[in-house]
């Protein structure tokens, strides 16, 4: 056993957190977000071009890093440091862990783009009635000739604003939320018929609805087997699932720091109010959850390729504890800060707004906990 | 001790129930449900329809212009605004300086003031908080210095909510900087449009425009402005605090935000099912239903207390601190309840069409109204406070 990172990934970290501090502070992500696109492109190519860092989690045959699951999460965790609004979910943890999976020439022609900076993916796999339920699609992809016809609407599609190309799911067969007729595809993401309604979300991202209008797309873009795309699509899922965690060790991490600064600092009664037991005991709960926090993606990650149920199951764990200290951390956090804590103008409150995002991403406490029970407390 | 309502509060039901139906503005209704902010005019439309029936301030002695309504009355008058959704009158006036000066005024405060309150000509705002004094308002520092007939104040204000629309203000301001904290600070009513009154917007978390910035700058303000003795303000201050959170518990707008909870549960599609179905989703709504009817009781218990004579006391520190919580609770269920539909931010969708909605439109504001919503545990005195009173006052330790 050995929770040490290798000399590459604390470079890796290193480089990452230099960057983001000259990059990322609060002021140029607010003007990022503020303008016309919703985010720097300049900041992704650098991350590719200058840094390397989207290559991290690639194979060197695909000219990465050689890394993984492991890479991925710290990157999420620097990336949450900052609250960043990068598509690196959705590009090379979703997306590219897809492309991994699957092999083939489709991940020898994108994968390097990817690592180069010149693909942005989004993952178009949530509708309205589906909640979190995988498997309950209504978008349909028919056989038609050599490709399919995409028709149904994605609700909710983060990046898809600034995606070159749609990873999506859709049913070849079957109906409801039976497992088998569900099938990936990767497609361009300007195709004719496709319809899309964009907008920022609460937490700095753009986000859009997406209709597909009788979409034409080819035989090839259909990743793994037709009809038998669930597992993959599980899969992912899960990897991404432990990224956001990841991205939630960033987040909560610095809401704790933020609220330890801001107790030590301000006065109330003639004294520091971080010398309140009180808020004292609230702050070393908060400092017990983030550790916590860590602790479960570390185990997690180090799960992400044993079978399926036991990856299920160590994952549900994880996002299980995560969105609760998520909405724990964040809440005392606020409470603690008092007013100013509900404004604009501290970096606190966006930190808030991404771990509330963080508590429903890829299902909510109570979705996990229900995952978790279906697979270790069978009566 | 009896539950039912007798056969004449249930004729006063009735009246209220219809007055509602047929007077509340149709055009207040369609911006409420399409999720707009309410402008000045909007809140004050609503606010003269009362006031013209008389009946803006049911908890104010009949001689200022109270209705005379009993307890009970005055209960079932909030279930039925709440029930119907009616926005609420905002308090600053009505709730907050209206009993300050009637209780504390002069005869010529109560002849000036009153009524710009009840008809809703005079919109006002409270200068509590300053930016190192928030939770220890004693400290506060801002200073009126007399001069002749006035006083000069400078100093700056901060959460001062909805001062973009004031006509007024009422103030806290030290008086003698030599004495302790609580005694040299005096009750100042300060026109908002004086000279030096500035008022700077502070933007919230969901986006909205509620609180603000007051800098106050070599500001005159005559004499007979100040309510009460010069360096006795904290006794308006404390006695207003406790009429502020006796409010503060919301119980009926809060059990209108379970229904509303229950109304997305039933529509909500969780996979093959209504979300309602969801065992876990259920007992949420179920804990937050008991714990509300908690509130409620220990509420109308308190309320008994009031009518049999014994004014709000420290006991209103465990309604605030358990109604504000509900009132989390139920925004954080909402957000919960709306899935990945929380997350668009409805203040930058742009020009809509129909045929493509962004979700539906109880979905739009749930995660700014849940961010928006911590303030209820930190305003009006934070619930850390809160406790120390219910520790201090009612456990005596």
């Amino acid at each position: 056993m050995d929770f040490s990172y290798t000399e590459t990934q604390d470079m890796i970290r290193e480089t990452l957190s230099r960057f983001l501090a000259d990059t990322y502070d609060f002021d140029s992500r607010g003007k990022m977000i503020a303008s016309t696109t919703g985010r720097d492109p300049g900041i992704w190519k650098a991350l590719a071009q200058e840094l390397g860092m989207l290559g991290a989690s690639f194979s060197e045959e695909h000219g990465g890093l050689g890394g993984g699951h492991l890479e991925n999460a710290l990157i999420m965790e620097e990336l949450g440091k900052v609250i960043a609004i990068e598509p690196y979910l959705q590009t090379v943890v979703l997306g590219g862990g897809a492309l991994k999976a699957v092999g083939g020439a489709v991940a020898d022609a994108v994968i390097p783009e990817i690592i180069g900076g010149n693909v942005v993916i989004a993952f178009a796999y949530a509708e309205p009635q589906g909640r979190y339920n995988l498997a309950n699609l209504r978008t349909t992809a028919k056989k038609d000739g050599a490709g399919y016809v995409l028709n149904g609407h994605k609700g909710v599609v983060y990046a898809a604003p600034w995606a070159s190309h749609l990873l999506v799911t859709a049913r070849t067969g079957g109906s409801g939320s039976e497992a088998a007729g569900i099938s990936l595809f990767l497609i361009d993401a300007n195709l004719p018929g496709i319809v899309r309604r964009d907008y920022p979300t609460v937490d700095g991202f753009q986000a859009s609805e997406i209709y597909f209008e009788n979409v034409a797309i080819p035989g090839d873009a259909l990743l793994g087997g037709e009809g038998t795309g669930l597992p993959l699509i599980e899969q992912i899922v899960d990897e991404a699932t432990v990224a956001v965690c990841a991205e939630a060790c960033g987040v909560t991490f610095k809401l704790h720091q933020g609220t330890l600064e801001y107790a030590r600092q301000r006065n109330q009664f003639g004294q520091p109010i971080s010398r309140f037991q009180v808020l004292q005991h609230r702050m070393v709960d908060m400092f017990m959850e983030v550790e916590q926090c860590k602790s479960m993606t570390t185990m997690a990650t180090l799960k992400l390729d044993l079978p399926a149920a036991e990856r299920m199951a160590a994952v549900s764990a994880c996002k299980a504890k995560v969105s609760r200290a998520a909405k724990f951390v964040g809440q005392n956090a606020i409470q603690t800060h008092g007013g100013i804590g509900i404004t604009q103008e501290l970096a606190i409150g966006h930190y808030f707004k991404r771990a509330t995002m963080i508590e429903g991403q890829f299902g909510s406490a109570d979705h996990h906990y229900d995952r978790f029970e279906k697979l270790t407390l069978a009566a | 001790m009896q539950l039912e309502f007798s056969p004449e509060e249930i004729a006063f039901q009735q009246e209220v129930r219809s007055f509602i139906a047929e007077n509340y503005p149709k055009h207040l209704r369609s911006v409420q449900d399409e999720g707009h902010d309410l402008s000045k005019e909007d809140f004050l439309s609503w606010h003269r329809i009362l006031a013209k029936k008389g009946w803006i301030a049911p908890a104010w002695p009949v001689e200022y212009g109270g209705t005379g309504w009993t307890a009970t009355q005055r209960f079932i008058w909030s279930e039925e605004l709440a029930a119907a959704d009616c926005v609420g009158t905002m308090p600053f006036g009505l709730s907050m300086v209206g009993p300050v000066i009637y209780t504390f005024g002069t005869p010529e405060q109560k002849a000036r003031f009153l009524p710009g309150i009840l008809s809703g000509d005079d919109w006002w705002c409270q200068g509590y908080s300053e930016p190192g004094s928030g939770s220890d308002l004693a400290s506060l520092r801002t200073k009126a210095v007399r001069d002749g007939d006035h006083y000069i104040v400078n100093g700056q204000k901060t959460w001062t909510t909805m001062a973009q629309h004031a006509d007024w203000g009422f103030f806290l301001v030290r008086t003698d900087p030599d004495a302790k904290q609580q005694e040299g600070i005096s009750f100042l009513l300060i026109d908002m449009k004086s000279p030096g009154v500035t008022v700077r917007p502070i933007i919230t978390l969901g986006g909205e425009h509620e609180v603000n910035e007051v800098w106050l700058e070599d500001v005159r303000v005559p004499v007979e402005n100040r309510v009460y003795e010069e360096n006795k303000g904290w006794t308006c201050a404390k006695f207003l605090l406790a009429h502020e959170r006796t409010g503060i518990a919301a119980v009926a707008r809060s059990k209108r935000g379970v229904e509303k909870i229950k109304q997305i549960a039933r529509t909500e599609m969780d996979g093959d099912k209504p979300l309602l179905a969801n065992a876990f989703f259920k007992r949420k709504i179920s804990e937050l239903e008991i714990d509300l009817t908690a509130l409620e009781f220990t509420e109308l218990r308190s309320l008994a207390g009031e009518a049999a004579g014994k004014g709000p006391g420290p006991e209103s520190s465990l309604l605030k601190i358990k109604g504000s919580e509900i009132q989390q609770r139920i925004t954080e269920l909402a957000l919960e309840a709306v899935g990945h539909y929380g997350a668009p931010y409805f203040r930058g969708f742009g020009e809509g069409d129909n045929e493509h909605p962004i979700g539906p439109d109880y979905a739009h504001r749930a995660a700014p109204t849940y961010f928006n919503t911590r303030k209820t545990t930190i305003y009006g005195g934070s619930n850390e406070i809160q406790r120390n009173i219910i520790a201090k006052m009612v456990l005596g330790i």
